[in-house]
C-alpha cells in the first residue's frame, strides 16, 4: 500500500564509469552541508551534498573537525600513559581500544594474562558491545523521529553504566583492562544486580520488536533501502554486523578467537537483503547475543584469582622491536590495533584500524546516491559510523 | 507489511503507566560507587612526596610543589602533589603508582565553584568535604604498579665461607641486576639522601639501558671509590628508599657494585676521560692520610689541575677501609682498582710518612699552598671496667688493622666482643674464621649495651654473623673482665635497661640483679673509635674546636686556619661515603680558597 512508482526522468543519468552525468551551473542541483554539527550525525563530520530536489545525486564525506591526534599522542608517552588516552577514539565503546593497546603491549612484552583478568576482559568487552548497542539499536528509530526506543535504551544504559561504575570506578570511561590484567574483581553482588539490568534488556528487545520492527512506517523506511551490494563486501573491507547483514559470515569472535569467546557458546546472526533494516536487525540480534554472552561468561567465570600478571616497571617498561596487529570483534565489526615497537619506553607508532573509516568514507558515499535527502541519516546510522574512529 | 505493522506500535502504550525514570531528586543525594574514580584524596603524612604520581600522570595535571608545614628531611621531598582538574582525566594511576598509598580517590563528583583557580589543588592540604569520604578508588586488593620484592643476592653459603676471608657475596649478574634496577620509580628521595648526593636514578637509568661505561662516569662525577662503596657503604639511599615503604627497597649499593665490577680497569681511563681537558694550575696540594676523604679530594682536585700529594702513614692506601674492613666484605683487589684509578691521574702518594713525626705539619704548610687532613678514628676506645688493661683485652681496630697487614694475631678458643656496631661485628665474623682455621670450631660471643632492635650494627650484618655460628647476644651493659691468676676467664654484665635518656644522651640504665657470665680467654672491646690529633699538637693553639673536641670547619671543611680543610671521618661519620662527600666539598672549598688567593 506505500508502494509508490517514482519518476525519474529529470535526475542525471548515470556514466559508464559509475559516476553521474551532472552540471552544477544548469540550476537544477543544490550544493547543501550535512553537518559538522548535525543531530542526525554521530559525532563531528560533514556531508557535502548535492541534490537534485529531494534526492542526492552526490555525496563527499569531510572529516577534520574533531582530530585530536591520539595516535600522534601516543607516540610520545609510555606505553602505561596511552592506556588513559587511546580509549578517546571510540567514546560510546571505549573498551575496545583498552583491550586492543593491553592485548598488543603483552603480545610484544612477552606478558602472558592471567586466567581471571581474560574472564573480566571478556565480560566488560560484551557489556561495552551492549552498552553501545542499547543507544545503537533504537537509535536507528531515532534517525526517523522514532524517539521514543531511544529514550527507553538510554535508561537501561545507563543501568548498565551503573555495573560498570561499581566494577571499574568509571561511567563512560571505565579505564579497566590496563596493560597486564584488569584492575579490580567484581564487587560483592554484582552478578544479582547485573542479572536485573539483563533482565531489563529482556524487555527491552521484545518492546523494540514491536516499536520499530513490526512498525509499517519503519519497514518501509528502511527495506530496501541502501543496500550494500554482495560483492562491496570484500571490495571494501567491509566487516562486523554491515557483512553479516549481507549474509556474509564476519566476526572476529569467530574468525580468529581471542580472550574466552572459544569457550563460549554463541552463533552471530545473518540477513539476506543488505539494507538498512537487514543491517538494523543484525544489531538486535548481537544485542540479544551479547546479553546471553554475559550470562554465560558470569556461570563460567572463576570465583578469585589474579587480576596482573607481573609486567616490568610502568614507569620505564622498554618493549622488545617488533610489530603485531590485534584485532577486535566491536560492535561495528573488526576494529584493530596496528603496534610497532622499537625498543624504547614509547611505542613507534600505533594505527587503529576502525570499521567507520571505510563506512564514512566509501561506503556512504556511495549508498547515498540516490537516497531521499530524509533518509541521510538513517543511512550513515545504519552503517554505525564513529566519527572519533575515523580521525584519531 | 501486515496489520500486525500497524498495530504492534501502540504496544508501547503500556508505558504509560509506568513510572518515569529521569525525574530530578534535589533530596537525595547519589553517592558514587565504592570504586568511583572522584576527586583526590592525599594523606599528607604518609606521603613523602616521591612524585610517581607526577611521573605516570599522562595529561601533566600534577605537579609536585612545596607545603607550608612539610619540611624537606631524609626520605621526605617536602614536596605534595597539585591536581590541577583542567587537566586530570581521573584514570587514577597516579593511585595505583602511589609508592605508599596515600594517595587515593573519593566517590565524591560534584564540584561547582565560579572561580577557575579553586580547581588547581593540592589533596589533603586545601581540605576539601570529601577529604573524610572513606569510599573511591584505591589501590585494588592484589593489584600494584610497583614491584616491591627485591631481586635476591647470591652469596656464598655460611658453611663455604665461614673458614676463608674470600668475597662472600657473589654480586649481581646481568639479568638480576636489570630487574633490581628496573624496580626504581626514580624518585630520587636517595640523591638528596646520600651524603655525595650521588645521581643514583641516573645510574640505575644506565644499568636498564645496559650502558655501563656511562654508568661509570655518572658515579664518578660524586664519587671516586664505587667499586668500594659498592661493597660496603652504609646505604642511607637504601633506608629512605621509597619502594621500601611497601617493600624492600632497591638494593642501590649492590647496583653500584655490578656497574663499577662490569668495567675492567684498564677501560677507566678511556671512559672517564674522554673528551676531558685539564688545565694544569701552579699550586700544589697536601693531603694528610689516604682514607676516602684524602683519596675523594685528591682525585677531585686533581681533576682541577692541581698537583697533589698524599702522605700516608701505612704501607698501602685506603686507610680504615683498607685497615679497618675486612677482606671478605672488601677485598683488597678491590681496594686496589679504585686506588690505582686515582692514583693514575696523577696524584702522588708517599707511604709509611707519619705527619708530626717525619715530617712536620709547619713543613706542609711552607711547601704546599694548602693542606687537607682526613686522618680517621684509629684509635680504640675502652670501656674502663676492671680488667680491661689486661693484656689479653684488645681494641678491635687494631686486631683489624694487623689482619689487614697481614700479620698473625693471638686467637684464643672462647672470645668476647664488646659492642654492637659494624666494627664488632667486623671483627667478631673475623675472629670466627680465625678460630674456625686454626680450632675447627667458632665460640666468639658478641654482646653490646643495645637491645637487637636498636644495635647500631646493618641487620645484615647480625643476621649473617649468626650464620657463621657467632653468638650475639645484646641488650647487657659489661661491668668486669674476670681475671683469675693472671689469665683473663671472662666477662661480667648485668641487664641494660636502657642506653639513652629522654633527651636522647648516651646515660645507660641497668637492673644490677640480672647478671650474666660470658666465658672468654680474650675479650675484644669495639665500643667507638678515637681520633688521634697529635701531628696537630704545635698548631692546636691557632685551631678551634668545638666542645666534644672536634675541630670546627666552616662549611666547605677550611678549619680556622685558611690553609688547612679537614675532612672524614674526624669531622663527619664515621662512614665512607661521608668520607667521600666531604672530601668533594673540601676540594670544592680549596679549589675557592686558592683561586682566590
Amino acid at each position: 500500500m506505500f508502494n509508490i512508482k517514482e519518476d525519474r526522468s529529470k535526475f542525471p543519468t548515470m556514466k559508464d564509469d559509475g559516476t553521474l552525468d551532472f552540471d552544477l551551473d544548469s540550476q537544477k542541483y543544490v550544493k547543501i552541508w550535512q553537518g559538522p554539527n548535525h543531530p542526525g550525525v554521530t559525532g563531528n563530520m560533514a556531508l557535502e551534498l548535492t541534490v537534485s530536489g529531494d534526492e542526492v545525486i552526490k555525496s563527499k564525506t569531510h572529516v577534520g573537525y574533531l582530530y585530536r591526534a591520539f595516535e600522534k599522542l601516543m607516540e610520545r608517552r609510555k606505553f602505561i600513559q596511552c592506556f588513559p588516552i587511546c580509549i578517546r577514539m571510540c567514546v560510546p565503546e571505549p573498551d575496545i581500544n583498552e583491550y586492543l593497546l593491553a592485548a598488543s603491549v603483552e603480545e610484544l612484552g612477552g606478558i602472558e594474562v592471567p586466567e581471571m583478568a581474560e574472564w573480566l576482559r571478556t565480560l566488560v568487552l560484551e557489556m561495552a558491545r551492549v552498552t553501545i548497542l542499547l543507544r545503537g539499536v533504537p537509535g536507528q528509530g531515532g534517525t526517523m523521529s522514532l524517539g521514543m526506543g531511544v529514550q527507553w535504551g538510554v535508561y537501561i544504559r545507563d543501568l548498565m553504566l551503573d555495573r560498570f561504575e561499581e566494577l571499574t570506578g568509571g561511567r563512560v570511561y571505565h579505564m579497566y583492562i590496563a596493560p597486564g590484567g584488569v584492575r579490580g574483581l567484581l564487587p560483592s553482588g554484582f552478578k544479582e544486580r547485573m542479572e536485573e539490568v539483563l533482565k531489563k534488556i529482556d524487555e527491552f528487545v521484545v518492546d523494540i520488536d514491536n516499536l520499530m520492527f513490526s512498525n509499517a512506517v519503519f519497514k518501509k523506511r528502511t527495506k530496501g533501502v541502501g543496500v550494500i551490494e554482495k560483492d562491496w563486501i570484500d571490495k571494501y573491507s567491509v566487516v562486523g554486523p554491515n557483512a553479516r547483514a549481507a549474509g556474509i559470515m564476519r566476526d572476529v569472535r569467530k574468525d580468529y578467537p581471542y580472550l574466552k569467546y572459544d569457550k563460549l557458546d554463541f552463533e552471530p546472526h545473518t540477513e539476506k537483503d543488505s539494507d538498512i533494516y537487514a543491517r538494523s536487525r543484525v544489531r538486535w540480534h548481537d544485542l540479544q547475543a551479547s546479553v546471553d554472552l554475559i550470562r554465560q561468561i558470569m556461570a563460567k567465570m572463576p570465583e578469585k584469582g589474579e587480576i596482573r600478571a607481573k609486567t616490568p616497571n610502568v614507569l620505564h617498561w622498554k618493549i622488545p622491536k617488533g610489530e603485531t596487529y590485534k584485532r577486535i570483534e566491536s560492535s561495528r565489526g573488526e576494529y584493530g590495533f596496528y603496534m610497532v615497537t622499537d625498543g624504547t619506553e614509547y611505542p613507534r607508532r600505533i594505527n587503529l584500524r576502525g570499521p567507520s573509516y571505510n563506512s564514512a568514507m566509501v561506503l556512504l558515499e556511495k549508498i547515498l546516491v540516490n537516497a531521499n535527502i530524509s533518509d541521510v541519516s538513517s543511512l550513515m546510522v545504519s552503517l554505525a559510523t564513529c566519527p572519533p574512529e575515523i580521525e584519531r | 507489511m501486515s496489520i500486525k505493522d500497524v498495530l504492534s506500535p501502540f504496544l508501547a502504550w503500556k508505558k504509560v503507566f509506568k513510572d518515569p525514570v529521569t525525574v530530578k531528586d534535589p533530596f537525595n543525594d547519589r553517592p558514587g560507587a565504592p570504586r568511583y574514580r572522584g576527586f583526590h584524596k592525599n594523606e599528607l603524612d604518609k606521603c613523602i612526596g616521591c612524585g610517581a604520581c607526577e611521573e605516570i600522570c599522562q595529561n601533566a595535571a600534577i605537579d609536585m610543589v612545596p607545603v607550608e608545614g612539610i619540611e624537606t628531611k631524609d626520605g621526605d621531598s617536602g614536596l605534595r602533589p597539585m591536581v590541577d582538574y583542567g587537566r586530570c582525566c581521573w584514570c587514577a594511576l597516579c593511585v595505583d603508582v602511589c609508592s605508599t598509598n596515600s594517595l587515593t580517590l573519593s566517590n565524591e563528583y560534584t564540584w561547582i565553584d565560579s572561580d577557575p583557580d579553586v580547581f588547581r589543588f593540592i589533596p589533603g592540604y586545601d581540605k576539601k568535604e570529601w577529604d573524610n569520604n572513606e569510599l573511591g578508588w584505591t589501590k585494588p586488593k592484589n593489584y600494584d604498579l610497583n614491584n616491591y620484592d627485591r631481586v635476591d643476592m647470591a652469596e656464598l653459603h655460611p658453611e663455604e665461607r665461614d673458614k676463608s676471608f674470600i668475597e662472600f657475596v657473589k654480586g649481581y649478574s646481568k639479568e638480576q641486576a636489570e630487574a633490581e634496577a628496573d624496580r626504581c620509580i626514580d624518585c630520587g628521595l636517595c640523591t638528596a639522601t646520600c651524603p655525595a648526593h650521588m645521581a643514583i636514578p641516573e645510574y640505575i637509568k644506565a644499568i636498564r639501558n645496559d650502558d655501563m661505561e656511562e654508568g661509570l662516569r655518572i658515579m664518578y662525577e660524586t664519587n671516586p671509590l664505587p667499586e668500594i662503596c659498592g661493597r660496603i657503604c652504609t646505604h642511607r639511599c637504601e633506608t629512605v628508599c621509597a619502594i621500601g615503604h611497601k617493600g624492600e627497597p632497591l638494593s642501590i649499593r649492590w647496583l653500584k657494585r655490578y656497574i663499577a665490577d662490569q668495567v675492567p680497569e684498564s677501560k677507566y681511563k678511556e671512559v672517564l676521560e674522554r673528551g676531558l681537558e685539564i688545565t694544569p694550575k701552579s699550586k700544589k696540594v697536601a693531603i694528610i692520610g689516604s682514607g676516602p676523604s684524602g683519596l675523594s679530594a685528591a682525585y677531585y682536585l686533581s681533576r682541577m689541575g692541581y698537583a697533589i700529594k698524599i702522605f700516608e702513614a701505612l704501607p698501602a692506601a685506603g686507610g680504615m677501609m683498607r685497615y679497618g674492613i675486612p677482606e671478605y666484605r672488601l677485598p683488597y683487589d678491590q681496594i686496589d682498582k679504585d686506588i690505582n684509578y686515582i692514583l693514575s691521574c696523577g696524584v702522588e702518594i708517599e707511604y709509611n710518612v707519619r705527619i708530626g713525626k717525619d715530617i712536620t705539619i709547619e713543613q706542609l704548610e711552607q711547601d704546599y699552598d694548602a693542606v687537607f687532613s682526613g686522618t680517621g678514628l684509629h684509635l680504640g676506645r675502652s670501656t674502663r671496667i676492671p680488667g680491661s688493661e689486661h693484656e689479653n683485652v684488645y681494641f678491635a681496630t687494631d686486631l683489624l688493622r694487623e689482619i689487614s697487614l697481614g700479620n698473625e694475631i693471638r686467637v684464643d678458643k672462647k672470645v668476647v666482643v664488646i659492642g654492637g656496631g659494624n666494627v664488632a661485628m667486623d671483627i667478631t665474623r673475623s675472629l670466627a674464621r680465625l678460630q674456625n682455621k686454626k680450632y675447627g670450631k667458632v665460640d666468639v660471643t658478641a654482646t653490646s649495651l643495645e637491645t637487637e632492635d636498636i644495635m647500631p650494627a646493618d641487620r645484615e650484618e647480625v643476621v649473617e654473623a649468626r650464620e657463621e655460628k657467632c653468638i650475639i647476644d645484646p641488650g647487657w651493659g659489661p661491668k668486669e673482665i674476670v681475671i683469675e691468676n693472671g689469665k683473663v676467664t671472662g666477662l661480667n654484665v648485668v641487664k641494660c635497661l636502657s642506653v639513652f635518656d629522654e633527651e636522647g644522651r648516651f646515660s645507660p640504665k641497668f637492673d644490677e640483679a640480672q647478671k650474666k657470665f660470658f666465658p672468654a680467654d680474650m675479650v675484644v672491646e669495639s665500643i667507638g673509635q678515637g681520633m688521634d690529633l697529635s701531628y696537630l699538637e704545635s698548631i692546636k693553639d691557632k685551631l678551634e674546636f668545638s666542645d666534644r673536641g672536634r675541630i670546627v670547619v666552616n662549611e666547605k671543611y677550611q678549619s680556622s686556619l685558611p690553609w688547612l680543610f679537614v675532612g672524614g671521618d674526624i669531622i663527619k661519620g664515621p662512614d665512607v661515603i661521608n668520607g667521600i662527600a666531604n672530601g668533594h666539598t673540601a676540594a670544592k672549598g680549596i679549589d675557592e680558597y686558592l683561586s682566590s688567593k
